[in-house]
């Protein structure tokens, strides 16, 4: 092999930011001719899948519907995947912090107040919380798996929401449809802007971002949860306990992925439904990765999630694009990213038959 | 009466065991050499698409059956080059591969969509399948349902009593000492990943050709995450994978048969064989084999040989 | 037509786009330009089942207009968060007529809708209207009660299987429309159900069917999307029916007919009323007699006479003389819920939520 492949010894900045630049334009050429392949003016196509989301206020504000519940999951899920501790069950707890919430504005359906919402989140946080604590206990009292647990707990949360909007939370007056009433004024999370849907709960998931960041860079906790999973053995010699980080990583990550559910019950949707979210808490997975497990990357991934979902259903309506393309398109997208990543830790480097003989 | 009736669940038990058994076998090869692929129903739709496809173009069941298994692998290779060339992280590569898997086969599939094909043939057994109930139960399946417990005791022999599966778990355990061993972890990483490929392709092409013989966009349904969940089941196993693919299949038919004899909301019936595979694996995991049930100590961990 | 975008489309498209979105108003069509339309579907096309058929309704409607309409879909859009930016998208790219065909998607119609009061909007199956919202939906229990008919006079044992999704009115209506019709000649006739939970999952779906089978049936019927059922019906040598489209190549012996979903009558005349300018909102609840619901070619193993009498129900149901939910009705306890001559009103389907005695669920 002429080539080999190297770790770099810094990170350089510019490297960081070129490579999204390059997984995205190798995107741009495979997409030109999968579109090319399917008969579509391939140009065209790309411009809105990739540009037009961003052309508009409005754009810029679906994409932070979007991104939201993205990020809000995906920051609590990386605090356990930095640990090492595998929560794949965020949809799960999602829909747990939806009930939750969704409970409470039923029950004060005919009230008004203030105090309404901050119950929802409390109630829909808890709910999250206590869903995502039981792959803790049978991970830390009997070491079953978390992977299985959380995971197939996700689909008894949804049949288990299915219960309740089929039975005794439908809406008295919805003709015996599977959803609730829709959620009243004091229930709904306030617009930041009139004319989107925009509310009030992205500023929060903002706010919990930076909060994160500042935990996971300079508190004795965020290295805690570091050291535990790069080390656990060093965990151990200094006294930072694995069941303990286990169950932080369930509580936290639950509590995201159940405000997450508050703020989708009470934002776009305005009630509960069967189907309340569109798979976020799988989603927000590959969010964390792509960003690295890091809070501000995970914005930026989450935004780009939101453009690649978004952009797809632009393309859908103006280009008659198959949804199925938009999955391959996606795929793509994805799979650059992440080899992309490659370059800005590795480089290729030539080897001359001097340097072969070097001891490395 | 009640012989046919025991035949007819018994062969549907294992109609709705099969698909998971093979995604399972073949991703259990997967992450005992450290590798974990999320993208199993991915593949599995690849698979399926394929063989369908394949089998109603040429008219071969068996060119469709070994179609499966190249697309499934052949998916899985473009994961194995993220993660263990370009070492990308697994799980968001394997989400990545589901994605587009989904996308490629609803793509490749769309001019099959409402042709039918014709069952695989069962494959009766001589003298045994004539056997009152146990013989058409055991003896009286189609190919693939066979070849499903072959590949896992296949699985089984190879990793416990071949050199070459000896290796396999090896580099599961610390691909670092695996490699100063001198033994080729990232080949074998490569090899392994492209067996779980061809496995879960077959998995879903017994769902196109015998299951269900049809193509539907994501007919899947979810299996190959299930499939996922049972390797963990079988602590990385194969007979107890074996085992958690029949009791999820299990469940999953004696729900339905409970269904109006036992007056539930019809989500709870839905709800039982996720519930009960987490109570077995509780039950398990508390009683005997405590302690015992753990992963392998690399999976999902980048491995690169120093330079 | 086909669709191929040329750069004066594109750039019209996107200009109409930001246009509607600075003045918060749809983008206006030149009285040349073709008319746009556009479908929500709540899945794949390919799902050859429920958006399938309204797929074929689409194709047929684009097919009779040709060059004067545009006609735009989206498939897969989850009920839930995004449906609502989908309707959005397409309001704002310049359609001027919008069918979202599934009862999830029926708030976020609203509220596009009432941001765009002049274009119009279609909700399928759903019960709120605006002036620029109409509702339509097929009245499927008239086509049930045809099965139930065919299956009371095939049906040795007297038992069918109901391979059922989820417990909304829809798929009540149907299971009791498709039994009280067996009844008829079957006083004992009884039918199974099971819930698979699921529109759309052809292994759970045959499953279920096997199970039903099992426990006695030998005729079955489905409230799910997939052939699968038809496909267990044929290797166990019971009858079957199909769903929302003809699905005889899957069961050539064991399907006896289907159910099937013809939006496409409605969809050409709506499309023609916009052209025209005479579209209003209108609530409409169309079956046998509008064509909006169809029977596939019957099997050729029917016997003569049960194929004469289910022309002959199709045809009083289509001329109102017969009403499939006419009393005496039973609920499951035995109780009189209507008595005898006494018929269910629209409203009372609509949001029918008990079962006929005689239903097992």
């Amino acid at each position: 092999m002429p080539f080999k492949m190297e770790p770099r010894q810094e990170v350089s900045r510019t490297v960081v930011y070129a490579t999204p630049v390059l997984a995205v334009l190798l995107t741009v050429i495979s997409g030109y001719f999968l579109f090319l392949c399917l008969g579509l003016s391939p140009a065209t196509t790309l411009y809105h899948f990739l540009i037009s989301p961003t052309l508009t206020f409005y754009g810029w504000s679906e994409l932070c519907v979007k991104a939201g519940p993205l990020v809000l999951i995906a920051t609590g899920l990386a605090i356990g995947f930095r640990a090492n501790v595998w929560n794949i069950g965020a949809e799960g707890q999602l829909t747990f912090g939806a009930i939750g919430a969704g409970g409470i504005a039923l029950a004060f359906w005919n009230e008004s107040g203030l105090w309404i919402l901050p119950l929802m989140c409390l109630a829909g946080i808890l709910g999250g919380m206590i869903y995502g604590a039981i792959p803790a206990l049978l991970k830390t009292r009997f070491g079953v798996s978390e992977i299985l647990t959380s995971l197939m707990l996700t689909y008894v949360s949804t049949l288990g929401l299915g219960i309740l909007v089929y039975g005794p939370w439908r809406d008295p007056q919805g003709f015996n449809f599977p959803q609730t009433r829709m959620f009243t004024d004091s229930s709904l999370l306030p617009l930041i802007l009139d004319g989107t849907r925009m509310h009030v709960g992205i500023l929060v998931t903002l706010a919990i971002s930076l909060a994160a960041w500042i935990l996971m860079t300079r508190t004795i906790a965020g290295f805690q949860v570091k050291v535990v999973g790069e080390a656990p053995a060093a965990a151990r010699f200094a006294g930072f306990s694995r069941n303990r980080t286990i169950w932080m990583s369930f509580l936290v990550s639950g509590a995201g992925a159940g405000l997450a559910g508050t703020f989708e019950a009470a934002g776009p949707v305005g009630q509960l439904v069967p189907h309340l979210t569109p798979g976020y808490g799988f989603t927000a997975i590959i969010v964390a990765f792509l960003g690295r497990l890091h809070p501000i990357g995970i914005i930026v991934a989450g935004f780009l999630m939101a453009i690649s979902y978004n952009g797809g259903e632009i393309a859908q309506v103006e280009d008659r694009l198959p949804q199925a393309a938009t999955g391959v398109f996606q795929g793509m997208l994805l799979f650059y990213l992440l080899a992309c990543d490659f370059l800005s830790r590795y480089r290729l480097r030539r080897i001359s038959a001097r340097r072969e003989v070097t001891p490395s | 009466m009640i012989d046919e009736s025991i035949v007819h669940i018994s062969s549907a038990v294992i109609s709705a065991s099969t698909p998971l058994l093979f995604a399972a076998t073949g991703e259990l090869i997967v992450e005992r050499s450290g590798v974990l692929n999320l993208g199993v129903e991915g593949m599995m739709l690849m698979g399926a698409v394929t063989g369908f496809a394949t089998t109603v173009t040429t008219g071969s069941p068996v060119l469709g059956i070994l179609a499966a298994a190249a697309a499934g692998a052949a998916l899985s290779l473009v994961f194995a080059v993220l993660t263990l060339t370009l070492m990308a992280n697994q799980v968001a590569t394997g989400l990545a591969l589901t994605i587009f898997g989904i996308g490629i086969s609803a793509l490749l599939g769309s001019g099959f969509v409402g042709q039918p094909v014709p069952a695989l043939p069962k494959l009766d057994i001589p003298v045994l399948s004539t056997l009152p109930v146990i013989g058409p139960v055991l003896f009286g399946q189609d190919g693939l349902v066979y070849l499903s417990v072959v590949m896992t005791a296949g699985s089984a022999w190879f990793l416990k009593r071949t050199h070459t599966g000896m290796k396999l778990r090896a580099i599961g355990e610390s691909a670092q000492s695996a490699h100063s061993l001198g033994l080729p972890v990232i080949r074998m990483r490569y090899l392994a990943t492209l067996y779980g490929g061809a496995a879960a392709g077959l998995g879903g092409a017994f769902l196109s050709l015998s299951y269900t013989p049809m193509w539907m966009e994501g007919m899947t349904s979810g299996r190959g995450w299930i499939a996922l969940a049972l390797v963990v089941f079988g602590s990385w196993r194969p007979w107890r994978v074996l085992a958690g693919a029949y009791l999820f299949g299990g469940v999953t038919i004696l729900q339905l048969h409970a269904q109006g004899v036992v007056h539930l909301p019809a989500q709870v019936f839905s709800m039982l064989p996720y519930l009960a595979t987490i109570a077995v694996l509780t039950a398990i995991s508390a009683g005997p084999w405590r302690g015992r049930l753990t992963a392998p100590a690399d999976l999902g961990k980048p491995f690169r040989p120093p330079v | 037509m086909t669709m191929i975008v040329t750069r004066r489309t594109f750039l019209a498209g996107s200009a109409a786009a930001t246009g509607a979105l600075a003045l918060g108003r749809p983008g206006r069509a030149f009285a040349a330009d073709p008319l746009r339309v556009a479908f929500v579907y709540i899945g794949p096309i390919g799902d050859h089942g429920y958006t399938y058929a309204h797929d074929v309704g689409r194709k047929a409607m684009e097919a009779h207009f040709g060059d004067k309409v545009k006609v735009t879909y989206v498939e897969n859009v989850p009920e839930g968060p995004d449906c609502e930016r989908v309707i959005r998208q397409l309001a704002t790219s310049g359609n001027q007529l919008i069918f979202s065909t599934s009862f999830g998607f029926m708030e976020a119609t609203i509220k596009v809708a009432n941001q765009f009061p002049k274009i119009k909007f279609e909700h399928a199956t759903g019960f709120k209207r605006t002036p620029n919202l109409a509702i339509y939906n097929a009245r499927f229990y008239e086509g049930r009660a045809v099965l139930g008919d065919i299956a009371g006079r095939m049906s040795k044992s007297g038992v069918a299987g109901y391979v059922a999704s989820f417990p909304i009115p829809e798929v009540v209506m149907g299971i009791n429309a498709f039994t009280l019709a067996a009844q008829k000649h079957n006083p004992n006739f009884k039918t199974k159900v099971i819930w698979v939970n699921t529109w759309y999952d052809p292994g759970k779906e045959s499953d279920a069917a096997k199970a039903l089978i099992d426990k006695g049936a030998d005729i079955l019927s489905q409230h799910t999307d997939s052939a699968a059922p038809l496909q267990v019906a044929e290797s166990r040598g019971v009858y079957a029916f199909g769903q929302a489209t003809d699905m005889t190549p899957y069961a050539p012996k064991a399907h006896l007919t289907a159910v099937v979903d013809q939006w496409a009558n409605y969809y050409i005349d709506r499309v023609q009323k916009v052209m025209d300018g005479t579209w209003t909102s209108s609530d409409i609840w169309w079956g046998f007699k509008e064509g909006l619901v169809g029977l596939a070619p019957f099997n050729a193993s029917m016997p003569a006479d049960v194929k004469a009498a289910a022309d002959k129900l199709k045809a009083d149901i289509s001329s109102g003389a017969v009403h499939p939910f006419t009393g005496p009705i039973r609920n499951q306890k035995g109780d009189i819920v209507y008595a005898a001559g006494q018929k269910a009103t629209d409203e009372e389907m609509l949001k029918m939520n008990w079962y006929v005695a005689g239903v097992e669920s």
